[in-house]
């Protein structure tokens, strides 16, 4: 007993001498997926989601796995196994959200469950969606009745940089941690455009215009790369305690915590942002930085530059057809996936926000 | 070296296909025989097979099997392919909405805590709206001009118009507007018992002799105008509960007013009163989840249980923007049980008889108004499109700015800009 009373203290010393960097991952992932029996589906037309159609095909799975796929009904089966026809209907892998709110603008659309951004400064990239996801939220099952079983919750966009996402499987729990996609990277959102200058314009507060916006990104991105320098450094300064405790210890800071997992591309950079011409601007941004944008969101212009943006490798998470409330999202066309779908190596992505 | 590639042509083509239909569209008498469509006549004739229509001066001339082509006429080969009525918009702010987030573009609302029924969108009608062209090219040819509420739980009126581009299309009679519920009742002292309150007080002076007291709620024009609506006109209400449904049916009882539902999201519940009141539901049959408290009985089979219980129904979509979703929404209402027939019905007979547009509008039948659509396929699905659509006899080109985007930034070029295009 006493011992073990001394190896948890020894424990905690250890922790408190590490620099962040090298801390077991806060807010881990308890999801584990449910028991159950094995699962046969036959007479199915299955999309693998890889690019092939498999007409009358079969699909074995247990314990959360998909064991064998066929092209036929002559997957073997045992006593336990659940055999469902499915008279040729469509067999497809659960589908992907990548841009959800869910959790954070909880339904019903209460004052007391708007989550979702922190409107108390144009960068707060401290914050964290899943800190504001409530599990109960009855649209997790209304998705998951509508074949989705993954999506990424991402923090508004009145902020220009409005802090980090996460991806969620939408499972029935009681902490977000049991819904947390094992092992997914996190999400840094990011808004072009309209929203974070109106909302901070408005308050006579910057930005106040697009060119507010990308000084307001830039000088972010500068303080940032200072950052991984200091800790840098540090780390350099010495590995014995002696030459740790001689070097300066940078602060630990979130915000900026996050920001440099975004150059350093732990973390991947979701950006709202609609017009062509803007995209542009953050595509030369992050060339500037040196970091990459995973995505472009709504993107309602993206088919001006679908070109660009297979060259660059950036998705484009789009919606199917939504345009015109607001002047961004004026020249929207119902082509807008396809056309970004059409060059070699693009990533077109529909979502739902 | 030959710059033309395949795309690069099929745009030249395009364009020039729709500087012909522009050409075709200002010809003023136009013909047109549709060949061999499957037609759906939303009437009791029901769906006739391998039909043929004539249509001239705006009407439908007949209907029938191996009808011929009179010589003049311009003929559509319809190769089997579905036609039906044009289909009815919703109640939108089409070409009273430029874009939703620029208040100088918006002119649906009147910003006011004051009752102003006589508060009427039409005056600030805009057919040359981007959103009405965008929205007909995909089979819609009529919409309800919806007065919004912004402040009173009276919106105001509104009234049908046919989206043909022309100034003054309006089809019946004005329609008056009003919310009520929990997102209306900060106008009422914060309580939705205050809205019958007001609304009866208001109901009374308008049958009132007094001219002026210092309590009034409605000018003289406002005045009027309710007197108007008690008894004949039609009375849009915007609500969800089940309960505030219900207070709707027996206010209207009361005053004689014809009420129709919008929102409904809890109808359901109620379906059989609603029934046996004879009142119709214009709802969104995609709403499955509990938005706000008055919509914690939100369920897709909405449409489905009261169509079965003998309500009308009709479609509704959020705004101008996604007009041109609601046959899908439709169709959603099919994947939830509503028979297709009847969700075709909700598109097209069902509100023309709701807002009391006769039987000219909304059924194929001779001499109805040739307001129709050639489909690719089921209207109903996602994967077909509007091929042609005919409003008032007229072939529309089927050209929006959409499909000018598209056709400026869809051409390859490696030597010039996707941007270019060629100065006039």
């Amino acid at each position: 007993m006493k011992y073990r009373k001394l190896f948890f203290l020894a424990t905690a010393l250890v922790m408190l001498q590490l620099p962040m960097v090298s801390m077991a991952e806060p807010y881990a992932s308890t999801y584990t997926p449910l028991p159950s029996d094995p699962v046969l589906i036959v007479n199915a037309t299955i999309l693998t989601g890889t690019g092939e159609r498999i007409e009358g095909g079969s699909l074995l799975m247990s314990e959360g796995v998909i064991r064998e796929i066929r092209a036929d009904s002559q997957i073997s089966e045992n006593k336990q196994t659940t055999v469902i026809d499915a008279q040729g209907r469509w067999l497809t892998p659960g589908l992907i959200d990548v841009h959800s709110h869910l959790g954070v603008y909880a339904s019903p659309n209460l004052n007391a469950h708007s989550d979702g951004n922190e409107i108390s400064n144009p960068v707060t990239a401290r914050v964290w969606a899943e800190h504001s996801i409530w599990p109960q939220d009855p649209g997790f099952s209304r998705a998951l009745a509508g074949g989705v079983t993954s999506l990424q919750v991402l923090p508004g966009s009145a902020n220009l940089i409005g802090g980090r996402g996460v991806t969620l499987k939408n499972v029935p729990a009681v902490s977000y941690q049991a819904m947390k996609f094992p092992g997914a990277p996190q999400g840094l959102k990011m808004a072009c455009g309209e929203n974070p200058k109106r909302v901070y314009g408005e308050r006579k507060q910057t930005p106040t215009t697009r060119m507010g916006n990308v000084a307001g990104y830039r000088a972010q991105w500068i303080e940032a790369q200072k950052y991984i320098r200091d800790w840098e450094d540090y780390e350099k300064a010495g590995k014995s305690k002696k030459a740790k405790d001689k070097a300066k210890r940078p602060i630990r800071d979130l915000r900026l915590e996050t920001l440099a997992g975004a150059l350093k591309g732990d973390i991947l950079v979701h950006m709202h942002c609609y017009r062509a011409d803007e995209m542009m601007t953050i595509m030369d941004m992050a060339d500037e930085f040196g970091y990459k944008v995973t995505a472009f969101h709504h993107a309602v212009e993206a088919y001006k530059i679908a070109d660009k943006l297979a060259e660059k490798g950036i998705c484009g998470a789009l919606w199917a057809d939504w345009w015109g409330f607001k002047a961004e999202a004026y020249d929207g066309i119902q082509e807008n996936i396809a056309l970004v779908d059409r060059p070699e190596g693009s990533c077109a992505i529909v979502h739902s926000d | 070296m030959n710059q033309q590639t395949p795309l690069f042509r099929k745009y030249i083509s395009v364009l020039f296909a729709s500087t012909l239909l522009i050409l075709s569209f200002a010809a003023s008498a136009q013909s047109i025989f549709i060949n061999d469509a499957t037609v759906y006549t939303m009437s009791s004739h029901g769906v006739l097979q391998a039909a043929d229509l004539l249509i001239r001066d705006g009407r439908i001339k007949a209907i029938g099997s191996d009808l011929s082509a009179p010589p003049d006429a311009r003929v559509i080969e319809a190769g089997g392919r579905p036609v039906t009525p044009g289909f009815f918009a919703g109640i939108t702010a089409l070409g009273l909405q430029g874009i939703g987030a620029e208040a100088a573009t918006a002119d649906s609302r009147l910003i006011t805590e004051a009752m102003r029924p006589e508060f009427d969108v039409t005056t600030a009608y805009n057919p040359h709206a981007t959103a009405i062209p965008v929205t007909r090219i995909e089979g819609y040819t009529w919409t309800m001009l919806g007065a919004n509420r912004a402040g009173s739980m009276i919106g105001g009126l509104g009234q049908g118009v046919s989206l043909d581009g022309a100034y003054d299309s309006f089809l019946g009679a004005k329609v008056l507007f009003i919310d009520v519920g929990s997102d209306a009742s900060e106008q009422s002292g914060g309580s939705r018992a205050a809205q019958w309150m007001l609304l009866s007080q208001a109901l009374a002076e308008s049958h009132s002799d007094v001219r002026w007291s210092p309590d009034a709620l409605l000018t003289e024009a406002g005045r009027r105008v309710l007197a108007e609506f008690v008894g004949n006109g039609i009375v849009v209400f915007d609500v969800d509960r089940a309960s505030d449904i219900l207070q709707v049916l027996e206010f209207t009882t009361k005053y004689k007013i014809n009420p129709v539902i919008t929102g409904g999201a809890e109808a359901w519940m109620v379906a059989d009163q609603l029934a046996a009141a004879g009142v119709p539901v214009i709802l969104n049959p995609l709403l499955n989840l509990p938005v706000s408290f008055d919509q914690l009985g939100s369920r897709l089979d909405n449409a489905a249980i009261l169509h079965e219980a003998g309500v009308s129904i009709s479609f509704e979509t959020a705004g101008p923007a996604d007009t041109r979703k609601l046959r899908q929404e439709a169709g959603n209402a099919v994947a939830n049980g509503l028979p297709y027939e009847a969700a075709l019905a909700g598109l097209t007979v069902n509100p023309a008889q709701i807002f009391d547009l006769g039987d000219d509008i909304g059924v194929l039948k001779e001499n109805a108004r040739a307001d129709l659509v050639i489909w690719s396929g089921d209207p109903l699905e996602v994967t077909s499109a509007a091929d042609q659509v005919i409003i008032n006899g007229k072939a529309i080109p089927m050209v929006s700015r959409q499909t000018l985007l598209l056709d400026r930034y869809l051409p390859e070029n490696p030597n010039l800009p996707r941007a270019y295009i060629k100065p006039q």
